[in-house]
């Protein structure tokens, strides 16, 4: 066998910047609020913690297959890619220039959010929260403006907590095997539930039940990508290029009947495997093992198809 | 947190016509720095913020032979610093400096 | 009766006492604590098997609770003091007496245990140092060791985690011992016979598996630039330069990155075939990408890796398996073979004096050694030439001498600074320190300065083969000390002229440019690419996984 050295560009392993850089044309990006503006927490200094020079957001504007697009992303590696203040503003006034149409003529008609999150920053709490609840509000309203919004999910942190529910109000969801998409996480629940409720430090349970592969097979994810920069692109031009569907109250009745139903049919399952078994799949403990081809494969013919969020 | 200032004359301008260059991550064990081209000669600053106190000789051992080793006049480095060790500090210092060298 | 068969009656009286709690060999697991009261008597040298990797859990838990008027004052004689049990049998005075290698993760409970003067302390070993002694002045009385299967006629079977099975139980059949076995399961048919039932006397089916730890599963995500320009310069300035064939690694993360680099870097500086082509090494994950590629002839395992059974089952060519496919290890063999087979030991260490002596003991903890003496040590024994361990004592004897011998490599790899900013490179180590404390005769170092021949740190390679004097091996261990006090206390002028003279070589000597060590060298990023390159078979513990 010849040396066949994975040369692909991994999401996981990106920085945020190196992820817009990759999603984004080449050359097209304009970053707003940049690292030399220093709008730095001011908040960490009080704790002995470092800040950093862009808070742990990347804003700005660029071109996705020559469409205008906004973008912001969260580096899941400065404090686990927290909600700050600083942090959530960035990605509130990037939302609400959405939703106005700013920048006139050529303004972009969607938003790219990818996210790499623990939820909301400790430190910050208050202001953390309240950004969080800031963007729900963005969010809905730039989608009620006609504005579509894309979740990208695949970074180390996951989206967690508030980010968990930003991910969930977006008009689309993009997920590779290693995003995770929930709202407490696996410690916080092991903490208060127990071990027996959720073993934190099984790490093939945790993606089992919160992973990016389960997540699409349940209809939490629109997409589902290979770890690969290449394919958050693909996937996002593909959404993108989509007309905005309205965001009404009939769209939000379904997706409530959607999640009821899913309830009526998983809520008493303890592990991903039993939903899988409930589905007829052969091998269903070898879902989270399966290559990323054999997957895809599967859940082509497994996933639910359904046009609600 | 601990700021440290240094102020050190290279040999020449550092090469290149980037502007602006970012790398790195504030991390435990790891940092970024900030390189942005200034207008003073052969003039070279590194602005410090560190979590890691009581390591200014260091600090200081590793600024002096980066200049010495890449003579990046006419940059300021800013850093925030998640407690890196100075080999990183030097990595890191020395990928900021290719960016601005290496940018069209 | 002669007074010449004292241990062979001894044998059979114990054997009696114990016989009406066995149907043939098999005894009940309720029955344990019982079997063994009646089988250990005060002061018996014991060997309660586990080592770094794999723990007769079962029957530790069974030996804690025997009745201390019964059972007292053993000598424990075993590879690994690893789980609390072994530890507990100090304390309660079940165990007085103790010589073992490996203490791990109760580094810092066993050295509270000696502070407290609760362990008298017979010697901390080596591997085979400790083999040696099972045959010479510390055969044990009774083994319980632990394996996969048994038969009904207690044959065993203990497949890739044969580890030191075979050597403890030759050591105690042979010499009218007692051994008894733990477990997972009694079968009628075996997959192969690792221990003859002759040799055991009694076999324990365990409530649970036993336990075996993933020892030496470095993720790849966690390699950084420093270990791979580490790894870059030791490929190109050892490996290379001395066409290192036969080696062994050690388990830290720098090994792991030339690991990840040899199908990469090693490819691109045309070194498949010439170097790193038959190994004593234990199941790397971070190899597989390297194995496939080609690279690998051969390797012998000490012991097996938890996941990498299908794997190695798959490559038979590769590792060394049983007729039942499965793989067979062996401490004893391996640590042989990296002893006198291998021309080159190269891994990590956490502090390094300018002696060139290093250990591994941090305050307050004692982990023993293991094996990496041994592997990181020059046998004088040797006999056989290779051009790496001829080019070594050439260059150690610096043309002088007409009859030149060969020199073993030992590499050192270490980043400058450790964890916490702590320096690798110390004045003096802690290790002596803590000898002084505990009154050690010994002090507990892991490899000798003068079996050292290179220290390899992110400031370049200090080659001490090339060093004459004990002054230009301090100046040539300063030079690579980065910005350590002893770094930065060197004196500039002599290290530049050992840079001259090639025994310092920087990166820039070496044409690698530490801006070239990224990330995107490596032949994996992740555990899952591992998985991928492995067609699947490698089967990474739930621990390691990120999906």
């Amino acid at each position: 066998m010849s040396a066949r050295v994975p040369e692909r560009g991994s999401w996981l392993e990106a920085s945020a910047r190196a992820r817009v850089a990759g999603l984004l044309d080449a050359n097209s990006f304009t970053e707003f609020l940049g690292p030399e503006q220093r709008e730095m927490s001011p908040h960490l200094s009080l704790f002995d913690l470092p800040r950093a020079f862009d808070d742990g957001v990347v804003v700005g504007r660029g071109k996705l297959g020559g469409r205008p697009v906004f973008v912001a992303a969260q580096d899941g590696r400065f404090m686990g890619g927290t909600f700050g203040e600083i942090s959530g503003s960035k990605i509130v006034g990037l939302l609400r220039a959405a939703r106005d149409g700013a920048a006139g003529d050529d303004a972009p008609r969607t938003v790219l959010l990818l996210l790499d999150t623990g939820g909301v920053r400790l430190q910050e709490a208050n202001a953390g929260e309240l950004a969080v609840s800031e963007i729900i509000r963005a969010i809905a309203e730039a989608r009620r403006a006609g504005i579509t919004v894309i979740a990208l999910v695949g970074g180390k942190a996951g989206a967690f907590g508030g980010g968990g529910i930003i991910t969930a109000c977006c008009s689309r969801i993009v997920v590779s095997r290693h995003g995770r998409i929930s709202v407490s996480g696996p410690e916080v629940i092991e903490t208060n539930q127990g071990i027996e409720e959720f073993d934190s430090k099984d790490r093939a349970l945790v993606w089992r039940i919160t992973g990016g592969r389960t997540r699409w097979l349940t209809g939490g994810a629109d997409r589902y990508v290979a770890d690969e920069i290449r394919a958050f692109r693909e996937a996002a031009m593909a959404l993108g290029a989509e007309d905005a569907a309205p965001f009404d109250l009939f769209r939000l009745q379904a997706e409530q009947s959607r999640l009821e139903q899913r309830l009526q049919v998983d809520g008493d399952s303890r592990d991903a495997t039993q939903i899988w078994t409930r589905r007829g799949l052969d091998e269903p403990e070898r879902v989270g093992d399966m290559t990323e081809h054999d997957f895809v494969v599967l859940a082509d013919r497994e996933a639910p198809n359904h046009d609600a969020r | 947190m601990e700021t440290l200032s240094f102020s050190l004359r290279a040999e020449r301008v550092l090469r290149g016509t980037g502007r602006q260059a970012i790398v790195g991550v504030v991390a435990s064990g790891n940092l970024e720095v900030l390189a942005e081209r200034i207008e003073d000669g052969t003039g070279c600053r590194v602005e410090v913020s560190t979590a890691a106190e009581g390591f200014g000789d260091v600090w200081k051992a590793v600024v002096g032979d980066f200049v010495e080793r890449v003579s990046p006049g006419g940059v300021c480095f800013s850093i925030n610093d998640g407690g890196a060790r100075p080999d990183t500090v030097m990595l890191r210092l020395m990928q900021a400096a290719r960016v601005l060298e290496s940018a069209s | 009766m002669s007074g010449w068969s004292k241990a062979r009656d001894a044998r059979g009286e114990r054997m009696s006492a114990a016989a009406s709690l066995a149907k043939g060999k098999i005894v009940e697991a309720a029955d344990a604590t019982a079997l063994l009261e009646r089988l250990i008597r005060p002061g018996d040298r014991v060997c309660l098997e586990g080592d770094n990797q794999k723990q007769a859990d079962f029957l530790a838990r069974a030996l804690i609770k025997v009745d201390r008027q019964k059972v007292h004052d053993l000598h424990v004689v075993q590879s690994g003091l690893v789980l609390p049990e072994h530890l507990e049998l100090f304390e309660s005075g079940i165990a007085r007496k103790l010589d073992f290698s490996y203490s791990g993760p109760q580094g810092a409970a066993l050295a509270r245990a000696l502070d407290k003067g609760r362990i008298e302390l017979g010697a901390i070993h080596t591997y085979i140092e400790l083999f040696a002694r099972y045959y010479m002045d510390l055969t044990p009385n009774v083994a319980l060791i632990v394996a996969r299967q048994a038969d009904r006629d207690g044959n065993l079977y203990t497949g890739p985690n044969t580890e030191d099975t075979p050597t403890i139980v030759e050591a105690t059949a042979f010499k009218d011992g007692i051994v008894v076995a733990q477990v997972n399961e009694i079968v009628d048919k075996l997959p192969r016979v690792d221990i003859q039932g002759d040799q055991v006397d009694f076999v324990i089916q365990s409530p649970t598996s036993f336990y075996v730890e993933p020892l030496f599963t470095r993720d790849p995500a966690s390699v950084t630039e420093t270990q791979i320009l580490m790894a870059m310069m030791a490929i190109k300035g050892i490996y290379a330069e001395y066409g290192v064939r036969r080696l062994n690694h050690g388990i830290g993360f720098a090994t792991a990155a030339i690991e990840l680099l040899l199908p990469t870097y090693g490819e691109s500086l045309g070194l498949k075939g010439r170097v790193g082509t038959h190994w004593a090494l234990n199941p790397h994950p971070t190899l597989i990408p390297a194995i496939e590629s080609g690279w690998v002839e051969q390797i012998h395992c000490f012991g097996s890796e938890v996941g990498m059974d299908d794997y190695m089952r798959a490559r038979p060519d590769i590792y060394f398996t049983g007729k039942d496919g499965s793989l067979r290890s062996n401490r004893m063999m391996c640590q042989n073979a990296g002893l006198y087979a291998c021309d080159m030991f190269i891994g990590g260490t956490l502090q390094i004096d300018l002696d060139g002596n290093s250990s591994t003991v941090t305050p307050g903890r004692i982990a023993g050694f293991g094996g990496a003496p041994n592997m990181g040590a020059d046998p004088h024994g040797r006999r056989h030439a290779t051009d790496a361990w001829l080019k070594a004592g050439r260059e150690a004897s610096d043309g002088e001498q007409t009859l030149v011998r060969g020199r073993k490599l030992v590499v050192q790899m270490v980043e400058t600074f450790g964890d916490k900013m702590a320096p690798a490179f110390v004045d003096e180590l802690d290790s002596i320190a803590l000898a002084r404390k505990l009154d050690l005769e010994l002090a507990p170092v892991m490899i000798y300065g003068d079996d050292v021949t290179h220290i390899v740190t992110e400031e370049g390679i200090a080659n001490l083969l090339l060093c004459r004097g004990r002054a230009e091996r301090e100046q040539a261990i300063r030079g690579v000390a980065g910005y350590t006090e002893a770094g930065r206390g060197r004196d500039r002028k002599a290290v530049e002229a050992l840079r001259q003279r090639g025994v310092i070589r920087r990166p820039e000597d070496l044409g690698v440019d530490p801006l070239d060590a990224t990330r995107g060298l490596l032949a994996a990023h992740s555990i899952n690419d591992l998985v991928d390159w492995s067609g699947g078979l490698y089967r990474p513990p739930s621990k390691f996984r990120n999906w």
